[in-house]
């Protein structure tokens, strides 16, 4: 595995390469270099599984983080690749030219994060949603709890049990002044 | 799909079809749904007997909860025993089972399909989603109280419930349809504005799937 | 198709490639012209796939494009994880696949320990290894019974059905609940073996495969299915790349892509697993991997029986779970499911709260992209069994 990595640093510019486990590595790559790496690794080293892409929301640093996850059958390696993009205005490379099935991870992270792939195919499709005219519902800024007491009408009667409160009232009843417990 | 649609629907409207644009009212209908009035009183007993003895439900799960109706038709459970089948069409159903949550695209085909039954038509409603959200109380796709949108009779609580909690609430339907106090029929039409104002609060995109025929 | 050669209509055009018009390998479908129809198969599941809906274009009985509709079961459950803790994630995750439910606890248990850096017991890998073995035995009877309910034959769903059900018996006294287990904790399992499961549990491996040996009698040996089923869906090894196909699908294929055996997980590097693999691709040669992967199933649940340490710890140490954090990080757990490969994608970054769940359903691209390519050119009654027999699982496709 690592004379893999001396092969991209040459070609593309990588970063962060991390070993989590045995059979699971992670990278950092650049947006414009994700098509380069993604056909390089699929034709030549033979990491010919594309398991997913997903995105994570990261709304502190205004970027989406994308993963791709490739596995390669004859070594028996997944390799995840991250790359961070921008949150503003979220669009990223298709890579549907590579896999046939891409289209449908594409097609989910559009509707759900509004993300954009311009040029893939039916990515305008509806996925999960009908109807919908809020804004993309997996973003981090989307209050679902809020939403959900606007439209739908939840029967009166029901208490939640916040951990901390609980431990509070049954455990810990002078929990703020007995000092020598650890919180 | 066209949102123009949306513009066009009023708060106050009596019909199902009233707003909607030419092409698409000939898919609703035009009448509201009417009462039945109970017959007279031992004819009514006895037709409600022979009601409650052959119940037919409508083969649709609708969610997670409708796992447990297959081992209920095998011969552990023996449910064609107490007359009850399954059947492919809501024409032929006079019980409809709804399996635990009904998301956004399901509600709106429960709708249509509890419409389409013909009266009298009885409702069970399984699982504690269907009570007031279960676990799924704050999500944004799934309802809360489903009987702001179709009447329920009975309620089965549980995640999901055994297959003899579901015979013992198909025999407590029995009792109350004996009784005559089952009516969510009668209910679904007098209160017809009110339902269908919940209705088309949450379902936003009435059309139906294009056929062309 | 038609093979008209000897027949007495001789006028009869049963040459079906004429029409539709092709144009790059794509049919023109001119929906105004009348020689085409567009219907919905609509949410109502025929056999036991579950609540999805193809839109198909017909010529007569004879499918020319299809389209597959998902969203009927969406619950949003990634966002329901972002505002849970990391134990109260647990409770939920059970229900993204509903036939299935072990594979989703274990992935989700194995992410948490993995970021977390927790080591479970011995004898807590073998009792997961055998609620996994005897989870994948349960969702495979359901399978079989729907594969020969959508060809018309309701009584081998009648028997396997049944026969699930003492399965779902002997799970409700080790976990105590039929359908829903939540059994795998994060750190172990909940409970032992109670005594006297274990000579249950032979009885009824006994049974199991009298009936599987009744099945392959009524169903394998069947001409009516075998003229039904050999050369429906056909799937070439280029194909398995191509398209994502995992499970049972790409093995049917010659493709050797099995978890257990490549990237062994819980105590699977002791069992002696074999990879089944066929040449065909077709629905029949699926039918019969997924049958000797049942036959499978049974040798390994003797093997556990037999290999299992008697006593020994059940759960690892825990800080107090209601207030765990997890450092940052991110990782990929993968389990193989009946379905094929079924993973958990989880990123945590240093609090309370999971910042990023993500299920990987294994029948995330059979159901869309495989079944939209697969059912070109075949007629209508077979959609249910090619539906079947790719064995999609609309929960986990949507969550």
């Amino acid at each position: 595995m690592e004379n893999l990595i001396k092969k991209l640093e040459q070609m593309v510019d990588v970063k962060s390469f991390v070993k989590k486990r045995e059979d699971l590595y992670f990278l950092t790559a650049r947006e414009e270099q994700i098509i380069v790496l993604l056909a390089y690794l699929k034709e030549k080293e033979g990491f010919n599984h594309l398991a997913f892409l997903q995105a994570v929301d990261y709304i502190e640093d205004n970027k989406f983080m994308l993963t791709y996850m490739l596995y390669n059958l004859d070594k028996k390696m997944n390799l995840g690749i991250n790359v961070f993009i921008d949150r503003e205005k979220a669009s990223m490379t298709s890579i549907h030219s590579l896999w046939h099935h891409a289209w449908q991870y594409q097609r989910e992270l559009h509707e759900l994060f509004g993300i954009d792939f311009p040029g893939s195919p039916r990515v305008k499709e509806s996925f999960v949603l009908e109807g919908w005219d809020e804004m993309p519902p997996m973003r981090r800024d989307f209050d679902t709890l809020e939403y959900v007491e606007r439209t739908f009408y939840p029967r009166p009667g029901r208490s939640t049990n916040d951990p901390k409160d609980y431990m509070k009232e049954k455990k810990y009843k002078n929990f703020v002044d007995s000092p020598k417990l650890r919180r | 799909m066209e949102k123009k649609y949306i513009d066009e629907i009023e708060k106050e409207m009596k019909l199902a079809n009233e707003g909607l644009p030419e092409h698409e009212r000939k898919f609703f209908s035009d009448a509201r749904p009417s009462r039945i009035e109970p017959l007279n009183k031992h004819l009514e007993n006895f037709v409600n007997w022979a009601r409650s003895k052959s119940l037919w439900i409508l083969a649709f799960g609708t969610g997670c909860g409708s796992t447990e109706l297959r081992p209920l038709m095998t011969a552990r459970f023996d449910i064609s025993r107490y007359g009850i089948s399954g059947r492919p069409t809501p024409r032929q159903a006079s019980v409809f089972v709804i399996g635990g949550y009904a998301s956004m695209k399901t509600i709106k085909r429960i709708v249509r399909s509890y419409e389409q039954m013909q009266g009298p038509k009885y409702v069970i409603a399984l699982g504690s989603c269907t009570i007031n959200g279960g676990m799924y109380y704050d999500s944004y796709n799934t309802i809360n109280r489903i009987d702001y949108y179709i009447p329920v009779d009975i309620y089965i609580a549980g995640c999901m419930p055994r297959p003899e909690a579901l015979i013992a609430g198909f025999e407590e339907l029995k009792a109350k349809i004996r009784k005559g106090e089952c009516d969510g029929m009668n209910k679904y039409a007098d209160n017809f504005d009110w339902y269908k104002e919940n209705q088309k609060k949450i379902i936003k995109d009435w059309n139906m799937p294009d056929y062309n025929w | 198709m038609i093979k008209n050669s000897e027949s007495k209509y001789k006028d009869f055009v049963a040459d079906r490639s004429k029409y539709p018009q092709e144009e790059n390998g794509k049919p023109v479908i001119d929906l105004s012209s009348h020689k085409y129809t567009k219907i919905w198969q609509g949410p109502q599941h025929p056999g036991v796939t579950g609540n999805m809906s193809v839109e198909l274009i017909v010529t007569g009985d004879e499918i020319v494009d299809a389209k597959t509709r998902v969203g009927y079961l969406h619950r949003g459950f990634e966002k329901l994880m972002e505002r849970r803790r990391y134990i109260q994630c647990f409770p939920i995750v059970c229900r993204i696949c509903v036939p299935e439910p072990d594979t989703n606890e274990y992935c989700v248990s194995a992410a948490m320990e993995d970021l977390a850096g927790i080591e479970i017991p011995e004898k807590a890998k073998w009792l997961r290894t055998l609620n996994l073995e005897m989870s994948r035995l349960a969702n495979f009877l359901m399978w079989i019974g729907g594969q020969a309910g959508s060809l018309g034959m309701g009584a081998i769903s009648q028997w396997t059905m049944a026969m699930r059900d003492y399965w779902l018996d002997l799970f409700e006294e080790l976990t105590g609940g039929r359908v829903y287990h939540m059994y795998m904790i994060p750190g172990g399992v909940r409970k032992d073996l109670p005594d006297g499961f274990e000579e249950k549990a032979r009885e009824l491996i006994i049974r199991t495969r009298d009936l599987l040996y009744d099945i392959e009698r009524v169903f394998f040996n069947n001409s009516i299915v075998k003229s039904r089923l050999i050369g429906l869906g056909i799937i070439t090894p280029e194909m398995v790349a191509e398209y994502g196909i995992v499970g049972p699908n790409a093995r049917a294929c010659g493709v050797e892509n099995d978890i257990r055996i490549n990237n062994p997980y819980v105590k699977y590097a002791e069992l002696n697993v074999k990879m089944i693999t066929a040449t065909e691709g077709d629905a029949y040669a699926r039918a019969k991997v997924r049958y000797r992967e049942m036959h499978q199933t049974l040798d390994l649940i003797t093997e556990i029986f037999d290999k299992m340490p008697a006593g020994g710890e059940i759960q690892a140490k825990l800080p107090n779970v209601l207030h765990w954090k997890i450092p940052a990080g991110q990782t990929y757990v993968k389990a193989e499911s009946t379905r094929g490969e079924h993973g958990f994608y989880m990123v945590s970054d240093g609090t309370k709260y999971p910042r990023r769940v993500f299920a990987r359903g294994a029948s995330y691209t059979h159901s869309i992209s495989v079944l939209e390519k697969l059912a070109v050119n075949i007629s209508i009654s077979d959609l249910a069994a090619l539906m079947v027999s790719v064995h999609s699982c609309p929960p986990e496709i949507e969550r």
